[in-house]
C-alpha cells in the first residue's frame, strides 16, 4: 500500500506534544498495519456467516434435535455458508456458471460500476479526514451534485461532448456549493462541522423533494416524483460495450484518485491541508489560514461527493429521485476509513465494498438472504479496523509499539 | 447552562477578558419576525378569519371555537415575536443571557401567526388545536428521549451520534420480545436493553481503544439499520408471531385528563409518555442540583480536574453512555409497540438525528432538550396539518425546519450554543 512508502515523510511533522487526541486517532486509523486491514475482514465475514446461519431456517429446524443428529445441523450450516460465499463470489467477481465469458466478467464489471460513486465520495472525505475534517455531509453534498447535473442533463439540448462534461461540471459544482456552507460556517463561526453536515444532509433531502415536485423537475405523464430521463449526450459512454454497465465515470473516478494523489502529496496546497490537518497551531504559526484551508478542504470534498452524484444520474440510474443517493454518502466515510484517507488505499476499499454491494442480488436470489447482510459485513469491517488493538487481541498479532518508535 | 448563566455577571470582571457582545441571536429572532409580520400578517387577506377549535366533548365545561380575524391575530403575533427579539437584544447589550422562556415563547407566536395565515379564509376547514398541541406532544416523545439520551452522553465528554441506531434498536427489540410474550408493556423493558448494549459498544470503543467517536457512531447506525434489516427480512418475515402490532391503550389520569385543551394533551396518553415525564424532571433535578450530576458534568468539562479529585473518569463516561443508550432505546419502543406499529425496515426515519438537534438547540440541559423536542414535534404535527387542509407552504420546507434550525443555532445566530469541553477527547492517564 502506498501508505506506508509516505508514512517517513509525514511524521516529521506528527509528534507534537499538545495535538488535539482526535487527530492523533485519525492518525492511528490511517496507520494501522495491512495485516489488521486483513483480519479486520477475515474477522467481519466471519460474523456475517455467524448471521447468515443464525437466520437460516434449516439451521435452526436441525438445531431442535441437535443432541440426536449433530451430524444434520453441521451440514445445514455448512450448506448455508456455502451458499452464501459462493453467492458472494459469483455476485462480485466471477459468475463460474454463465455460459460466455462476458456472462462470466460481468459481476466484476458491476462491482466496479458500484464502485465509481464510492471512489469519488470516498477521496472527497479523505482529504477531510487528513485536513482534520470530520465532513459527514457527503449524502448531501451527492444530492445537490445530482441534482444540478440531473437538471443540465434532460433540460437542455446540447451536442456530444459539451452536454457531457457541462452535466459533469454542474454535479461538482452542485456538491462544491453544499460543501462551501459547512466550510465557510466552521470558518467564520466556528460552527461544528460534524453537526452542520448532518442537517444539510436532510435539508438537501427535503429540497430536493420539493424540487421534484416542481413541475421543471417533473416527468412528463408520470405522478411521482422522478425527473425526466437524463439526454443521451449527457449521459457516460459505456466503455466496455453495451452489455456492460461500467461507464466512463469509472475512468474519471481513478483520474480523480491520481489528482487527489497529487494534490496531497505533491502540491503546496495538499502540504498546508495536511499542516492543518496535523497540527492547526503549528499551521498557524507557520502562517497558514486555518479558515482558508477549511473552506477550501469542504469545497474539494464537496465537488468530489458531488461527481460521486454523477455516477447514478449521468451512469447507471440515468434520472433523479430523492433516493438516488442511496447510501453511498455513509458508505463512501466507511471507505475513506477502510482505505484509510489514501487514494489508493481508497480505490482498493471502494472497489472491495462495490463488490459486497454487487453480490447484494446473487445473495438474495442464490442464497435466498437479503442484501442488509452486507451493511452489516461493511460496518463490522470498518468498527475492527478502526480499533487496530481489539482486533490484535482477538487474532494475537503482535503489538506494533516497537515498530512505531522506529518509525518516528 | 445554569452554571454560566449564574456564573456570567461575577466571574469575568476579575481576570477574564470582557466577552463580546453577542447580538446574532437579537438580529436572526428580528429577522425572522420580521418576515413573519410581512408574510403572515400583512399577507393574511384583510377580511379574512380563522377558526380555531379547542374544545372536545368530554371536557369539564365546553370552550367554544373561537374565530379570529387572520390579519390582526396573525400581526399580534409577529408583533410578540419583535418584542422578544427586542428583549433579547436589550439583554445582549448588557451581555446577559435569556432565559428559556424567551425562544419558547417566540416559537409559539411565530408559529400561531404561520397557523392563523395558513387558516385565513377557510370556512370549511378549522385548525384543531387540541388534536395538534396532542400530535405534537406524541411525534416529541423519541425526539425528546433522544435528546436526554445526547445530552447524558455529552455531558460526560462522549459524543453520541449513534443516538438513531440505539432508537432503532430500541424499536426493534421492543417488537419482538413484545411480541413473543404477547404484552405491549414487556416491549418497554426490552427497548432499554437494546439501547444499552449499542451505547455499551460505543462507550468501550471510545474509553477502551480511543476510537473517535463520530466514526463509531456513524458505523453504529448502519450497523443496527443492517442488523435490524436483516433480522426483519429473515426471521420476522419467515414467522409472522415474532413481528405483531401491539398497542398500550392511553390511560386517562382522572381528573386532570378532564382540562379542557392541556387535560386530553398531557392527561391522556400512554404510560411511555408519562415516563417521559419522569425521565426529564429526573434528570434535570439529577444533572443540576445532584452529586452525580456535578461529577458527571466535571467529567464532560475537565477530565483531568475530575481525575484529580479522585473521580473515576472512564467509568463515569461508559455508566452515562449505557445509561444514555438506555434512555434512548425506550425512546425506541415509541415507534413499535407504543404506536401499535409492527416493526419495518428504518422506522425511525432520521430521527434520531432530528434527537441530535433538540439537544444542541436545547443547549445540552433535559429541559432544553424537552422544549426542543416539543417545538420540532410541534413542527411535524403541523406539517400533517397543513398537509389535510391544503397548506401554501411546501410541506418540505416545514420538515426541514429542525435541521436549519440547528444550523442556525451551532453557527451562533440562535444564542450561543456552547458543548461540554471535553466532549469527543479519549481521557488517556
Amino acid at each position: 500500500m502506498s501508505a506506508e512508502t509516505q508514512t517517513p515523510a509525514e511524521n516529521p511533522e506528527a509528534p507534537a506534544p499538545e495535538e488535539p487526541r482526535s487527530r492523533q486517532v485519525l492518525r492511528e486509523i490511517a496507520e494501522s498495519s495491512s495485516m489488521v486491514v486483513f483480519m479486520a475482514i477475515v474477522a467481519s465475514m466471519v460474523i456475517g456467516g455467524i448471521l447468515v446461519i443464525l437466520a437460516d431456517e434449516a439451521v435452526r429446524e436441525s438445531a431442535a434435535y441437535f443432541f440426536s443428529r449433530p451430524g444434520d445441523t453441521f451440514a445445514a450450516i455448512g450448506d448455508a455458508l456455502g451458499a452464501a460465499y459462493s453467492a458472494m463470489f459469483n455476485g462480485a467477481v466471477l459468475n463460474l456458471g454463465a455460459d460466455s465469458f462476458a456472462g462470466m466478467i460481468k459481476p466484476f464489471t458491476q462491482t466496479l460500476t458500484l464502485a465509481t460513486p464510492l471512489i469519488f465520495a470516498g477521496l472527497g472525505l479523505g482529504i477531510g479526514f487528513r485536513a482534520g475534517l470530520f465532513n459527514i455531509g457527503a449524502q448531501g453534498q451527492l444530492l445537490i451534485g445530482a441534482t444540478v447535473g440531473a437538471y443540465l442533463g434532460f433540460a437542455f439540448e446540447l451536442p456530444w461532448g459539451i452536454h457531457l462534461l457541462l452535466a459533469v461540471l454542474g454535479c461538482a459544482l452542485g456538491g462544491a456549493l453544499w460543501g462551501f456552507i459547512p466550510g465557510i460556517l466552521k470558518a467564520r463561526r466556528g460552527a461544528h462541522e460534524v453537526i452542520v453536515t448532518i442537517m444539510l444532509n436532510y435539508v438537501a433531502l427535503h429540497l430536493v423533494a420539493w424540487l421534484l415536485s416542481l413541475e421543471a423537475f417533473q416527468r412528463e405523464g408520470s405522478d411521482n416524483p422522478i425527473s425526466p430521463i437524463v439526454a443521451e449526450t449527457a449521459q457516460y459512454p459505456k466503455i466496455l460495450g453495451v452489455q456492460f454497465n461500467l461507464h466512463l465515470g469509472f475512468l474519471l473516478a481513478l483520474a480523480c484518485a491520481w489528482g487527489a494523489w497529487w494534490l496531497m502529496e505533491r502540491s503546496t496546497l495538499g502540504f498546508r491541508l495536511r499542516a492543518v490537518g496535523a497540527n492547526p497551531s503549528a499551521a498557524r504559526t507557520a502562517g497558514m489560514s486555518i479558515g482558508t484551508a477549511t473552506i477550501i478542504t469542504m469545497v474539494i470534498a464537496g465537488a468530489l461527493a458531488g461527481l460521486a452524484g454523477s455516477a447514478p444520474v449521468l451512469g447507471t440510474q440515468k434520472f433523479l429521485t430523492d433516493a438516488v443517493a442511496g447510501s453511498i454518502g455513509f458508505d463512501a466515510i466507511t471507505v475513506a476509513l477502510l482505505g484509510r484517507s489514501r487514494p489508493l488505499g481508497i480505490v482498493l476499499a471502494a472497489i472491495l465494498f462495490g463488490g459486497l454491494q454487487a453480490s447484494g442480488p446473487s445473495l438474495q436470489v442464490n442464497a435466498g438472504l437479503p442484501v442488509d447482510i452486507v451493511v452489516v459485513i461493511q460496518a463490522l469491517i470498518v468498527l475492527f479496523i478502526a480499533a487496530p488493538p481489539l482486533v490484535r487481541w482477538m487474532f494475537h498479532l503482535p503489538s506494533p509499539a516497537h515498530e512505531k518508535e522506529v518509525a518516528a | 447552562m445554569t452554571a454560566t448563566v449564574a456564573d456570567a455577571p461575577a466571574a469575568p470582571a476579575s481576570s477574564a477578558p470582557i466577552p463580546p457582545k453577542r447580538f446574532g441571536a437579537a438580529i436572526t429572532l428580528g429577522v425572522v419576525a420580521l418576515l413573519s409580520l410581512v408574510i403572515f400578517g400583512f399577507g393574511s387577506a384583510s377580511g379574512a378569519s380563522t377558526t380555531f377549535v379547542v374544545a372536545r366533548p368530554t371536557d369539564f365545561f365546553a370552550i367554544p371555537s373561537f374565530t379570529l380575524p387572520s390579519q390582526l391575530a396573525a400581526i399580534v403575533f409577529s408583533v410578540i415575536g419583535l418584542a422578544l427579539a427586542g428583549w433579547t437584544a436589550y439583554r445582549a447589550n448588557q451581555r446577559r443571557k435569556v432565559g428559556l422562556w424567551v425562544p419558547v415563547v417566540y416559537g409559539m407566536a411565530i408559529m400561531g401567526a404561520l397557523l392563523t395565515w395558513a387558516g385565513a379564509g377557510r370556512d370549511a376547514t378549522s385548525i384543531q388545536l387540541t388534536g395538534l398541541l396532542t400530535s405534537s406532544l406524541f411525534l416529541a416523545v423519541p425526539l425528546v428521549f433522544g435528546a436526554l439520551a445526547g445530552t447524558l452522553c455529552e455531558r460526560s465528554g462522549i459524543i453520541n451520534i449513534a443516538i438513531e441506531g440505539q432508537l432503532l434498536a430500541g424499536a426493534f427489540l421492543a417488537a419482538l420480545i413484545a411480541s413473543m410474550v404477547g404484552n405491549a408493556y414487556v416491549g418497554l423493558i426490552a427497548a432499554p436493553i437494546a439501547g444499552a448494549l449499542v451505547g455499551l459498544v460505543l462507550a468501550i470503543f471510545a474509553t477502551k481503544y480511543w476510537v473517535n467517536q463520530i466514526v463509531v457512531g456513524v458505523v453504529l447506525n448502519m450497523l443496527v439499520l443492517g442488523l435490524t434489516n436483516f433480522f426483519f427480512s429473515t426471521v420476522m418475515t419467515e414467522n409472522g408471531d415474532l413481528n405483531q402490532p401491539l398497542g398500550m391503550p392511553k390511560l386517562a389520569i382522572p381528573l386532570l385528563s378532564k382540562i379542557p385543551v392541556i387535560g386530553p394533551v398531557l392527561f391522556n396518553q400512554n404510560l411511555l409518555v408519562y415516563i417521559l415525564y419522569v425521565v426529564v424532571a429526573v434528570l434535570q433535578i439529577m444533572l443540576f442540583r445532584s452529586r452525580w450530576g456535578l461529577r458527571v458534568r466535571a467529567v464532560g468539562e475537565h477530565p483531568k480536574a475530575a481525575d484529580t479529585v479522585g473521580i473515576q473518569v472512564n467509568r463515569t463516561r461508559v455508566r452515562n453512555t449505557v445509561l444514555g443508550g438506555a434512555i434512548a432505546g425506550l425512546g425506541g419502543a415509541f415507534f413499535t409497540v407504543a404506536s401499535g406499529l409492527a416493526f419495518g425496515k428504518e422506522m425511525t426515519a432520521g430521527k434520531g438525528y432530528i434527537a441530535l438537534a433538540a439537544m444542541i438547540l436545547g443547549r445540552w440541559s433535559p429541559r432544553g432538550a424537552l422544549a426542543a423536542a416539543l417545538l420540532f414535534g410541534f413542527a411535524d404535527a403541523l406539517r400533517a396539518q397543513l398537509g389535510a387542509i391544503g397548506s401554501p407552504i411546501p410541506s418540505q420546507f416545514l420538515a426541514m425546519f429542525p435541521y436549519i434550525a440547528t444550523i442556525f443555532a451551532v453557527a451562533g445566530l440562535v444564542g450561543h450554543a456552547r458543548p461540554p469541553a471535553s466532549e469527543g477527547i479519549p481521557y488517556k492517564k
